[in-house]
């Protein structure tokens, strides 16, 4: 018999019964709610007189909706200016209230975006099904982990059953190798990715992520790229478990304790792909050709290394193709062949659950560091993805050097990522963002963003255009 | 859930490719807490000219012209002609909810983004994936005859065109089953409660880590 990849091992741990059309119903480990997707779920919950069947499966906390302005947080719900986004934060508290779920609620230093708090507090662990109502859940993937991102009916059929009809995937490997330049990230490797395989090169597929670039990561730039697994089309990023995860998790509140860790430890020393396991797909990339990456488009697959220009649609032989560069250049406002460098910012975006962990913060606080941000910047704002990542960066100083350097030290959530509480673009406004999509109106109507990893962001942020975050590294050095 | 059979119904013709969620109804409009309601916001940037706000009365908007469903001839449109990768971008349900509130019951396309094709069938909309060259067939056919129609016969799988071609689709016996019946499937899974119990119990003692309290 081949060898079994590290999804199948999840998969077949958590298989309840397999049906006859090929569905099954697979058990769920830990459920993550947020605002956004879970009130329709209560009400569903609510409609049809059933109870949640495990609690203490369920994890909440408010973060789409939060406001990030330390005014407005003070006065906790009621302070939230936006009816609607007070509704929905006020809805979450009161359905935990009521079904006694565990929420991490506004003014709990444990808040903050949902996949930066379920690994934070250990409520996130290898070998676990989590799913959220939130496509970025392939986050909690870094940890050997089958994660992902359900719909809201899934999570009212989760809440009632903690089981999820599902189907099995295809097993995709994605080879990083060898070691990555100075002042090249996770976030880079990602975008590389996707811009290799494109935003449907891992439809229907778990993409377990390997190789020695990716076993050279922490856990932060790992969680980086299982979050933009989605982006490449899975629902599922996965990395197998080594001596980082564990070392991550040892000491978290949620993690095993006593003669469980010890089993725990056995147990997780065995989610890997076994070495003559077979993948369906495999994509090898060499980890030393990667550079920063800077998204021009209105997709993640549009990118290209900073020192590259914006493609000529004229010289894409497929029309499809050429009509989508068209119009992204069109709503983007830029024209081909223009070099990236020349693409001047209004705004610069520093979190999202894909880089607002406490090693991005520090990465872009060490290229802003004793500098200003550019005078031609309207706002750049840091948004911290948790209350104690935010903690921690404050013990080490760095909301300090990003007030000094000019950029706005925020309280954590979502925020621009997707504009859903009051920080938004304006309409034709560029902004160097670390979130994970470049969509139209993602950040605001009519906004264009670009992707970039922290360190990208940060020296936007202080030149005012793209640049090549390695040539301040080196006037720094 | 509202079950469908056989569905006849006008088509309209969106040619874009890779249509997201967020252009099918963008996020402004998901702060609401209920699940019906959306459908005066589907395709919102592309229908209306302004911008449009949560809670808004929309009957005195500027239209945009140029949209497909805009046009009178698409006023009782239940069929949605869409281009490869359709729902792309975010788990939203707020999309099928929006399409299904609008009056759609079907979307055709080459392709469809894996999240939003699950989410479909949870609503009561069909998703069906006809080959390129049919979707391009139907797309030319759309533009030309005003009033095109189609039937969708789910139980015998094939859309069937007015001069009487039968184009056959594929579809998962199980989703099939419970579009048929509109049956809810949080009543079918727990009717395997048992089951989930026993597997719990082993999962409990195999991993007892995984069960402990959050504080
Ligand atoms: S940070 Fe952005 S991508 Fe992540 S959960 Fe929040 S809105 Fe979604």
């Amino acid at each position: 018999m081949a060898g079994r990849t590290l999804y199948d091992k999840l998969w077949d741990d958590h298989l309840v019964k397999s049906r006859d059309d090929g569905s099954a119903l697979l058990y769920i480990d830990r459920h993550l709610l947020h605002e956004v997707t879970s009130p329709q779920a209560f009400e569903g919950l609510r409609i049809a007189g059933r109870q949640p069947w495990r609690i203490n499966a369920n994890l909440a906390t408010p973060d789409h909706n939060v406001p990030t302005t330390l005014n407005e947080r003070n006065a906790g719900i009621e302070g939230i200016v936006d009816p609607v986004s007070r509704i929905q934060v006020q809805t979450l508290d009161d359905n935990c209230d009521e079904f006694g779920i565990t929420q991490y609620a506004m003014g709990d230093v444990r808040q903050g975006i949902v996949h930066v708090v379920g690994p934070e507090q250990g409520a996130t662990l290898p070998g676990m099904t989590v799913v959220c109502g939130d496509s970025h859940t392939a986050t909690h993937g870094a940890f050997g982990a089958l994660a992902h991102g359900i719909g809201t009916s899934e999570v009212e059929h989760v809440l009632a059953s903690q089981c999820l009809v599902a189907k099995k995937m295809k097993n995709m490997r994605v080879r990083v190798e060898g070691k990555l330049g100075r002042g090249v990230t996770a976030k880079d490797i990602v975008l590389a990715v996707i811009g290799e395989i494109g935003t449907a090169g891992g439809t229907g597929c778990a993409i377990e992520f390997a190789g020695t670039a990716l076993e050279d990561l922490s856990m932060e730039g790992r969680m980086t790229i299982c979050n933009m697994a989605i982006e490449a089309g899975a629902r599922v990023g996965l990395v197998a478990v080594d001596n980082t995860t564990i070392d991550y998790i040892r000491g978290k509140p949620g993690a095993p304790k006593g003669a469980d860790w010890d089993a725990a430890v056995n147990y997780w020393h065995t989610l890997h792909s076994d070495v003559d396991a077979v993948f369906d797909h495999e994509v090898i990339l060499d980890a030393a050709a990667i550079e920063p990456q800077v998204t021009w488009g209105t997709s993640p697959e549009m990118v290209a290394p900073v020192g590259a220009s914006v493609p000529d649609p004229d010289q894409e032989a497929d029309a499809t193709r050429a009509d989508g560069i068209r119009r992204a250049l069109q709503y983007m406002g830029l024209s081909a062949g223009q070099a990236l460098t020349s693409i001047q910012l209004d705004r610069v975006f520093i979190g999202s659950c894909t880089n607002s962990r406490i090693e991005d913060l520090r990465e872009a606080a060490a290229v802003v560091k004793g500098r200003k941000v550019a005078e031609t910047i309207k706002e750049a704002i840091v948004v911290p993805g948790s209350g104690l990542v935010k903690q921690q960066a404050e013990a080490e100083g760095l909301d300090k050097i990003f007030i000094e350097a000019g950029l706005q030290w925020r309280e954590p959530g979502c925020s621009m990522c997707l504009a859903m509480n009051a920080d938004r673009l304006g309409e034709g406004e560029h902004c160097a963002s670390t979130s994970n999509r470049n969509f139209e109106g993602r950040q605001g109507f009519g906004g264009r963003t670009h992707l970039v990893s922290p360190a990208m962001a940060a020296a936007a942020a202080v030149t005012g255009y793209f640049v090549d975050v390695r040539e301040l590294m080196g006037d720094a050095a | 859930m509202k079950a469908l059979t056989v569905h006849q119904g006008l088509v309209a013709p969106l040619d874009r490719a890779n249509v997201d969620t967020d252009m099918i109804i963008p996020k402004q409009f998901l702060k609401s807490i209920k699940r019906t309601g959306f459908g005066k916001n589907l395709f919102d940037e592309l229908r209306y000219l302004d911008v449009g706000e949560a809670d808004q009365d929309c009957s005195g908007r500027p239209l945009n012209p140029d949209f497909v469903l805009n046009q009178p001839r698409y006023k009782d449109v239940s069929i949605l002609l869409a281009r490869q990768n359709f729902g792309c971008g975010s788990s939203r349900e707020h999309a099928p909810w929006a399409l299904e509130d609008y009056g759609f019951r079907c979307v055709i396309a080459p392709s469809f983004a894996d999240i939003f094709y699950n989410n479909c069938f949870k609503n009561g909309l069909l998703p069906i994936v006809l080959s390129e060259q049919q979707v391009d067939d139907l797309f030319a056919a759309c533009q030309t005859e005003e009033g095109f129609n189609l039937t969708v016969d789910l139980e015998r799988q094939v859309v069937v065109t007015p001069g009487g071609d039968e184009l056959s689709f594929e579809i998962d016996p199980f989703r099939k089953e419970c579009l048929l019946k509109g049956l809810d499937e949080i009543g079918l899974t727990l009717q395997e409660e048992d089951t989930i119990r026993a597997f719990e119990n082993k999962h409990q003692k195999k991993f007892p880590w995984l069960f402990q309290e959050l504080a």
